[in-house]
């Protein structure tokens, strides 16, 4: 069907392109959306366990509440906070705003130091509400 | 020279028969993902280090039930269309078909299980 017989010549990919904070932040776009996905998972799993009852409930708080569970939370607020920057960054660009050079470049900057900034926020309140 | 008669290309469709359809859907998620997820950040820190009994008098409320449910069904649709474009891009032999198939179950299965658990939450069974 679509199997490639003979060695084609491709298009050329990522390594061929100096490294840009665009590039980064598009790959990162990329890897932080597929953990997402496997972290849905996580949410689910909590869900179920809740609707099933104390005991199930338990089990998944124990995870939560364990220093493995707590990076892996800690983890997925940055990764969820990060997708969610770049998705906004990609719906302005999507209207043609952002998309020169420096701009481009600035924006892409701006995800990455938005996201942690933000990630920080959100563990500083989660602290005070604590 | 375009051989589209003008009703063919209004309707926007491509080889696909989708038209636009998919990147349409990925932005209108991405959208509602914004609002949805903003909510369930701040219900997480509302409920953080919630109880068994914090959790379902929570979801007792219908607005934290009504939230979690569009939640998870504008995040597992969105996450469903990404995955296959990743897919698309990535896995060219014979892996592709099979793993579109189990991106679609994948994402519906998620989706089942989570508006399962929260409706039952929801009428407090």
């Amino acid at each position: 069907m679509s199997q490639v017989k003979t060695a084609r010549p491709l298009s050329p990919h990522l390594t061929i392109y100096r490294f840009r904070p665009t590039m980064a932040m598009s790959i990162l776009h990329r890897i932080t959306g597929v953990s997402l996905y496997a972290g849905t998972l996580l949410v689910a799993w909590w869900l179920v366990a809740a609707a099933s009852g104390p005991e199930a409930f338990s089990y998944a708080s124990a995870f939560f509440g364990s220093i493995i569970g707590r990076i892996v939370i800690f983890g997925y607020s940055w990764v969820l906070l990060h997708h969610l920057l770049g998705g906004l960054r990609y719906l302005l660009q999507d209207t043609g705003n952002g998309l020169q050079r420096e701009q481009s470049t600035r924006l892409a900057l701006a995800t990455a130091a938005g996201s942690i900034t933000l990630t920080a926020i959100l563990w500083i309140v989660v602290a005070l509400v604590g | 020279m375009d051989m589209m008669t003008p009703l063919r290309r209004v309707r926007g469709l491509g080889s696909a028969k989708a038209g636009t359809e998919h990147f349409w859907q990925q932005r209108l998620t991405a959208v509602s993902n914004f609002f949805l997820i903003s909510f369930f950040i701040i219900f997480l820190i509302w409920l953080h280090d919630g109880t068994y009994a914090d959790m379902r008098a929570a979801f007792a409320n219908p607005l934290i039930g009504i939230g979690m449910a569009l939640t998870m069904m504008s995040v597992t649709y969105h996450m469903r269309l990404g995955v296959q474009v990743v897919i698309e891009d990535y896995i060219h032999g014979d892996a592709k078909i099979p793993l579109l198939i189990l991106n679609n179950f994948f994402a519906i299965a998620i989706a089942a299980a989570s508006l399962f658990a929260i409706v039952k939450m929801s009428f407090g069974a």
